[in-house]
């Protein structure tokens, strides 16, 4: 076991862990975040993208002992309160969701989008995605979501 | 995944006195840890380079780029240095993986695999880069030896990799539709000793394509190279391509590494 | 139910299933899997709660799969292009074993659909459905009609080039005339109502059909092939009327049920027997309530997906949510409306014949005497001043039978432009202009047709289930290998509806779920077929795609 800590969506967590648990395992299992989620082994689907320092990652394809020392952002830490964050607010007001379970890291992946591109074109959007599966949406929606919530962003 | 030990050192060497013969070094982990999951790799120690300042971080002087071994993809994409010295370098770095793997995969780590599919083996091979480890310096051509195999030694540790400035270089890629690894990618450089042409994706390490460096050599331009084909024999072959479209995409994609070259 | 009577794990009234979030479903969740079965078996065994999780790889290799068919046809015209007859022979792949509705996918969802949107005097259909060594096949997200779709749509734009005709004009000359319905198709089907000349119409302007030569001759002075492909589609869905289905050989009903609770104080909550994954069902089934009982949306909840609370259901597929399990609310609501005219006639000392009712307002006819019905719920709870022979509380439920299938249908165009140097296919254009009959709620239909033409896309482009020919491996075990749309493989969606309402329910909606996925693999290969000018199969990988456009 090692030991390890972080902050996590503004929190300090401290924890004993076995050094081959995933970074999604730890957020899931130890400190019970269900929103990041697991939608394949492979790396390919990105519904469990988080944030390490301010920039997105699959927290499947990192040991929770690498964030050691991190400042960890998941789905959950992303509204303020009752308020939510601007591209939450898009997601649900162009039916941006069907099911929700690419959602929390589509939304994770987007923020960091448009921290980086902060008037992304829809070619930007679509490709700035590409570490996102979605099988409900057909990402239309998605897309009108972070084209919308990118303006409401400042861009 | 099997379990392990896990350790964090500061410097390089204490670095490499932690690797011991059934260790591995972990840097950014994109590739390795997907192995791990699969259980297709076991090892007794991972000792994490993520800590290492010295193996981060991008210097231009003279005519040379250094990027350190642990500089993540996203890092040498949107680099203001590498943009403007060899900007098919950036070009190159943001379509590795997607954003995600891009915040977290680095260099070092991409070449010490040396996975038929990536793409930094065909630039290191066509800029005539240099690899640099703790215990002496690869030239790129010796350092990809075959099919997940490279030249370095058991603990052996990549500390950077320099690339000489070319006049100009281009590199064009053919996703794999779903893995969105390079099926097929081209690194043309031209510097002031040649032309240097590197495919990688379609074999099973990265290769040079002499023909195709004697006619650009004599005639820089897209339609220089445009016909000239591959041998399909030793190509991969599996169910996205064949041996035989993988050395047809070889030829459309050097031309367009030409075309987009600069 | 299934489990109970089936596995004899226990009485049916002892098993409690609890579905709440689900992350999609498309067909696939339906069937009753070994895993399932077993970890109820060894709950009951070991008499301690029992967790199973599947991961991606293990879903890869036992998630039903679908749509595995080989099919021979032909179609006989006239001198001016009017159909004969239509002969098809299909050899449908069930897998290694028969999944839950496997062999009714080829047969009963596929060959009475192959009449398509035309007058077709003669039909006929056979189909062998035979074991192999593949994971089962079930039904998928359109079930046996995108495949019907695909043969007939196929061989329509096919005859069209053959006989040097507009692929559209073929299909306008072949409709089923908008006044002929109810239109009784060869292959058993009655189509309800439609107007296919109208979509046809509609999506070619969306897409500027007429302009498309010109774009065509703009695309090869860059050395591209551009092509435009028509899918004409119809469906049958609002699954389904038991006594058709039970005619077919089915061993269940396929009605829906749903309670419609007043609380004391005004609220709504509805128990419906469909489960919602994704479809929006809390929003539209709210919707229902608060048009037709004046009940503020946010004053409704809507359940779902547990049995104690909802004991009976007959599942969400077959696009039947809106058609039967709407349907079963607005009975449940007309019920309500029943009950509370006789207490609106007592409070206000009028007769129940006099009372009329409009969104949630009860009034004495010709009169401006009127209570709403929260006044209404709060006396029939608290029935101090109420009819004697009527029982207090407000809730009633309701089972509703469909009395026919739904025929949602509709034009789909897509227009594409491939490099023929990579055999890369870019989807320049897509117009959707569908028929559904009445509407809810427009943006979930359209999130529901964005996310159809999405997969059928993938099924004509990108995926497919490949097993290798010597060892029987499956090689696309995950997805690095299978590959699944992302953003940048996809276009924005042109998306139109138009309104033939459905007859046979009360809300007179047809459904919309499966639609797009039915539609988009033939509109999509037609387009590419017409760029290259040959015929490939799906899907239209870059290598195959690159083939055709050398010997084109």
């Amino acid at each position: 076991m090692t030991s390890v800590s972080m902050t996590v969506n503004g929190k300090s967590v401290t924890a004993d862990v076995a050094p081959n648990t995933l970074l999604v395992q730890f957020i899931r299992e130890n400190l019970r975040l269900t929103g990041t989620h697991v939608g394949c082994d492979t790396s390919q689907c990105g519904a469990c993208t988080v944030h390490v320092n301010g920039d997105s990652v699959k927290s499947c394809t990192m040991l929770a002992v690498q964030a050691d020392g991190a400042e960890v952002t998941t789905i959950e830490g992303l509204a303020n309160g009752a308020d939510l964050h601007p591209m939450q607010e898009a997601f649900k007001e162009n039916h941006g969701l069907q099911c929700g379970f690419c959602t929390p890291g589509m939304i994770m992946s987007a923020v960091d989008l448009v921290k980086r591109n902060p008037n992304p074109s829809e070619e930007t959007i679509r490709k700035e995605l590409e570490g996102n599966i979605c099988r409900c949406t057909g990402y239309h929606n998605i897309v009108k979501s972070v084209k919308q919530a990118s303006e409401n962003m400042g861009g | 995944m099997y379990s392990f030990e896990y350790e964090r050192p500061k410097g390089i060497s204490e670095a490499v006195g932690a690797v011991g013969e059934d260790d591995k070094f972990l840097a950014g982990g994109q590739s390795f840890l997907p192995t791990l999951k699969l259980r297709l790799a076991q090892v007794d120690k991972l000792v994490d380079l993520g800590s290492i300042a010295e193996l981060k971080g991008i210097t231009v002087s003279g005519n040379e780029v250094s990027i350190g071994a642990m500089t993540t993809h996203a890092t040498v994409a949107s680099s203001a240095d590498v943009k403007s010295s060899i900007p098919a370098l950036a070009h190159l770095a943001a379509h590795i993986g997607d954003a995600q793997v891009r915040n977290r995969g680095t260099i070092g780590g991409s070449i010490a695999n040396n996975d038929p599919a990536a793409d930094y083996p065909s630039a290191l091979v066509a800029l005539g880069a240099t690899v640099h480890t703790n215990n002496r310096t690869i030239a790129a051509e010796d350092f990809f030896v075959d099919l997940f195999e490279t030249a370095l030694e058991e603990g052996e540790l990549i500390t950077k990799v320099t690339f000489p400035i070319a006049e100009k270089a281009g590199y064009a890629k053919f996703p794999n539709p779903a893995s969105r690894f390079a099926l097929v990618g081209v690194f043309v450089a031209k510097t002031a000793s040649g032309v240097r042409v590197a495919v990688t994706g379609a074999g099973p390490s990265v290769f040079r394509q002499g023909d195709m460096e004697a006619a650009l050599d004599s005639n820089f331009s897209p339609d220089a190279v445009k016909g000239i084909k591959t041998d399909a024999s030793g190509l991969n072959s599996d169910i996205h391509a064949s041996a035989e479209y993988r050395a047809h995409l070889i030829s459309v994609m050097a031309s367009r590494a030409v075309a987009a070259a600069s | 139910m299934i489990l109970s009577a089936f596995v004899a794990i226990a009485p049916e009234h002892k098993l409690r299933v609890i579905a709440p979030d689900v992350g999609g479903g498309f067909g696939s969740k339906i069937f009753v899997y070994a895993e399932e079965t077993t970890t109820i078996w060894a709950a009951k065994r070991v008499g301690r709660p029992i967790k199973w999780t599947a991961d991606r790889s293990e879903a890869f290799l036992t998630d039903a799969h679908g749509r595995d068919h080989a099919t021979h046809a032909e179609m006989a015209f006239d001198a001016d292009g009017h159909i004969l007859g239509f002969r098809v022979s299909t050899k449908a792949n069930m897998g290694a074993y028969l999944s839950t509705f496997a062999s009714a996918v080829p047969t009963y969802l596929y060959a009475t659909l192959l009449n398509g949107q035309y007058k077709m005097p003669c039909i006929y259909a056979e189909v062998m459905a035979g074991f192999t060594n593949t994971t089962p096949v079930d039904a998928y997200r359109g079930a046996g009609r995108p495949e019907a779709t695909y043969v007939v749509e196929r061989m329509m734009e096919r005859a069209a080039r053959d006989m040097n005709m507009d692929p559209t004009e073929l299909r306008m000359k072949n409709f089923i005339s908008p006044d002929a319905y109810p239109y009784e198709t060869p292959v058993i089907m009655t189509y309800d109502s439609g107007d296919y000349p109208l979509t046809m119409n509609t999506a070619k302007k969306m897409i500027d059909y007429d302009g498309f030569q010109a774009r065509k001759a703009e695309s090869a002075s860059r050395g591209k092939l551009r092509g435009i492909g028509s899918a004409a589609y119809i469906e049958a869905c609002g699954i389904a009327p038991s006594a058709a289905v039970g005619s077919l050989g089915a061993g269940v009903g396929l009605w829906e049920s749903a309670e419609v609770r007043f609380n004391p104080t005004g609220s709504v909550t509805v128990f419906t027997g469909s489960h919602s994954h994704g479809q929006g069902h809390e929003t539209t089934f709210a919707q229902l309530i608060a048009d037709k009982l004046g009940v503020p949306f946010d004053q409704v909840e809507v359940v779902h997906g547990d049995t104690t609370k909802v004991p009976f259901g007959m599942g969400t597929y077959g696009s039947r949510s809106l058609a039967v399990g709407g349907s079963a609310i607005v009975k449940a609501a007309d019920k309500i409306v029943e009950k509370a005219k006789k207490i609106a006639a007592h409070l206000m000392e009028a007769s129940a014949d006099d009372i009329e009712h409009s969104h949630g307002v009860f009034s004495i006819a010709g009169t401006d005497k009127q209570m709403t019905i929260g006044e209404i719920a709060f006396a029939a709870y608290v029935p101090h001043n109420y009819p004697e022979d009527l029982e207090p509380g407000l809730a009633e439920n309701a089972f509703y039978d469909p009395l026919n299938f739904t025929f949602p249908a509709g034009t789909h165009i897509a227009e594409v432009e491939i490099d023929p140097d990579t055999g890369i296919v870019d989807i320049v254009d897509w117009a959707a202009a569908d028929d559904f009959g009445n509407i809810i709620n427009p943006m979930i239909v359209e999130g529901q047709v964005h996310g159809g033409v999405a997969q059928g896309i993938g099924q004509a482009l990108l995926e497919g289930v490949v097993y290798d020919d010597t060892s029987g491996q499956l090689l696309t075990g995950s997805y690095m290998d299978y590959c699944m749309p992302r953003a940048d493989d996809l276009p924005s969606f042109k998306v139109e509806a138009t309104n033939t309402p459905c007859p046979s329910n009360p809300l007179g909606v047809k459904g919309c779920g499966e639609a797009g996925a039915i539609a988009a693999p033939a509109a999509l290969m037609n387009a590419i077929t017409d760029a290259l000018g040959k015929e490939i199969d799906m899907p239209a990988t870059p290598e195959k795609v690159w083939q055709a456009a050398q010997s084109a």
